[in-house]
């Protein structure tokens, strides 16, 4: 974990009510994908814990959804503004467990740890797949992003405006040698429910101090209590207890 | 040369800086970013007779300058804390450190602190008759003058150690309970603990906490702490811990102002990991600054 200090890049509207900024700093500490950071923000007590979308060359990429006042005063906030962020926070995705053919499926706002995820393990020669799931055509974001790093890329939507109509497990593929995920509760269960592999999820939940600390974010496990935020945000399947 | 030495209860502090029981672990995530020992010393993670997993989550929400949490005191048990947490903590921090110990019956509190009594690294014992997130104990033994009375005699039966007696804010007159507690043979007080608040999604018309209420702390409630503080020092001759808020150097000084003797910080070390290092590291400029030599002689100074 460190604490240092990012500029402000390039912060955008990428998709509705869905924004992209670009950080430049230390970014050292961030060290695995599905890591997260926790920033802080003028006139909010608690910082904002948002999932690394890319982490390279001292650039971090964050892919936020505006759902209150602290995410709308971060779209607010213009190039050159100084941001305190807390990096390297959470276990991230185990990718060396990928296989080579694994599959990669997000959810909305779960969609941008599996940028770095594709990334890393196009890098490692894996041919990967990603299902990214939204509501409607307007929340779609990143598909030429991924496919210009080589991922096979499937959409699906809720109302069938943009690719497959219906849920991320409507695209599922039948082969596949393993699985990383994030997003909405229900849409993990129903991936945890159809998988026929091994895989990892990554959960949500109200943090405090987002490096464990506090105990807000503790889940039960078939190993005992883990913190989200320090032992998670990833968890293996067979550990899962719904 | 500033000195920022204070005593509480018999045991010197090289200064007053606590981290507040809570919002510190037992250390562990400190350590590996600072030398907690800095630190006048650290408050561990409130410990009971039993393991507890504590409340269902959302445990935390945010609140204008504050957070509410209804954590609901998770804790591994005073056995494993005693067995795994103190010969972790002794790798990690050289000086007495406080035993935070909560219960649901008297019997709890006094099997928790029989245990800890025989521990060399504790220091004190800070007992929680106000923890206002769990139900059937905790808060309910800190509003009631008689039952506070009752935790304290039973708790300094059984130890040796210097009985710190945590109280809650959420009485009629704080004074009461802790003339109590003074009267019943505790060596010290530690207070606020937090203040009950609600907090409501708009969008699912539900309160955001799974428990409902939780406990205000933060920036929010610091004048509510130092008011309770001050009413407190007038009551009682034995030492304060203040404690409700404090993020800076200044508020040390101003809460010791108002009586304590020591401070813990608790909040600001979940927004700012690094705050504890910085207040202890701040205090001597700000004890210049207001031509304060020895910050023994400050406590209680605004009583005149």
């Amino acid at each position: 974990m460190k604490d240092t200090v990012f500029k402000i890049l390039s912060n955008k509207s990428i998709a509705a009510n869905t924004y992209e900024m670009v950080l430049a700093g230390d970014i050292s500490d961030i060290t695995a994908a599905g890591q997260f950071v926790n920033i802080m923000l003028d006139g909010f007590y608690l910082r904002r814990p948002i999932s690394v979308c890319n982490a390279e060359d001292g650039k971090l990429t964050l892919i936020y959804k505006v759902v209150g006042k602290g995410t709308e005063y971060m779209a607010s906030l213009a190039e050159g503004a100084e941001l305190s962020v807390l990096t390297g926070l959470g276990n991230g995705y185990d990718l060396s467990l990928s296989g080579d053919k694994p599959l990669l499926i997000g959810g909305g706002a779960g969609v941008p740890p599996m940028f770095m995820a594709a990334k890393k393990l196009i890098e490692a020669g894996k041919s990967v797949t990603v299902i990214m799931g939204f509501g409607r055509a307007e929340e779609v974001f990143y598909k030429e992003e991924f496919e210009k790093i080589g991922a096979e890329v499937r959409i699906t939507t809720v109302d069938g405006s943009c690719g497959v109509r219906g849920f991320v497990t409507d695209a599922m593929p039948e082969d596949y040698t393993y699985f990383y995920t994030c997003g909405p509760e229900p849409m993990l269960k129903a991936v945890y429910d159809k998988s026929e592999t091994d895989g990892q999820f990554s959960f949500e939940e109200r943090m405090g101090c987002g490096f464990g600390a506090c105990m807000g974010c503790t889940c039960k496990t078939k190993y005992g209590n883990k913190r989200i935020c320090r032992d998670g945000p990833v968890l293996t399947k067979e550990e899962i207890v719904w | 040369m500033v000195n920022t030495k204070v005593s509480l209860c018999g045991i010197e502090l090289t200064n007053p800086i606590i981290p507040a029981s809570g919002t510190f672990g037992f250390g562990a995530e400190f350590a590996e970013i600072y030398d907690i020992n800095v630190l006048g010393s650290f408050s561990f993670k409130g410990t009971t007779a039993e393991p507890r997993f504590g409340n269902p989550t959302p445990r935390i929400a945010e609140t204008p300058s504050g957070m509410l949490n209804a954590v609901g005191l998770q804790n591994p048990g005073v056995d494993h804390v005693i067995a795994e947490e103190l010969p972790m903590i002794k790798k990690i921090f050289n000086k007495p450190v406080m035993a935070n110990v909560s219960g649901f019956s008297i019997n709890d509190y006094v099997t928790a602190c029989e245990k800890l009594d025989s521990q060399e690294q504790i220091g004190w014992l800070e007992v929680n008759i106000s923890c206002p997130n769990v139900h059937g104990g905790g808060m309910s033994f800190g509003t009631s003058a008689e039952a506070a009375a009752e935790v304290t005699r039973a708790v300094k039966a059984v130890t040796k150690k210097p009985v710190i007696m945590k109280l809650t804010p959420n009485v009629t007159d704080i004074t009461e309970i802790a003339k109590a507690c003074e009267a019943a043979g505790a060596d010290g007080l530690s207070l606020i603990n937090t203040l009950t608040g609600v907090r409501i999604s708009l969008k699912n018309r539900r309160p955001i906490l799974a428990n409902v209420t939780g406990g205000l702390s933060g920036p929010a409630v610091f004048p509510v702490a130092l008011r309770c503080v001050w009413q407190v020092y007038k009551s009682v001759n034995i030492p304060i811990v203040g404690m409700g808020g404090i993020s800076s150097a200044e508020d040390v000084i101003e809460m010791m102002m108002a009586g304590a003797t020591a401070v813990e910080i608790g909040a600001v070390n979940l927004v700012d990991p690094y705050a504890g290092k910085k207040i202890v590291e701040d205090l001597p400029a700000v004890m210049e600054k207001y031509k304060i030599n020895d910050l023994s002689e400050i406590i209680g100074v605004a009583h005149g």
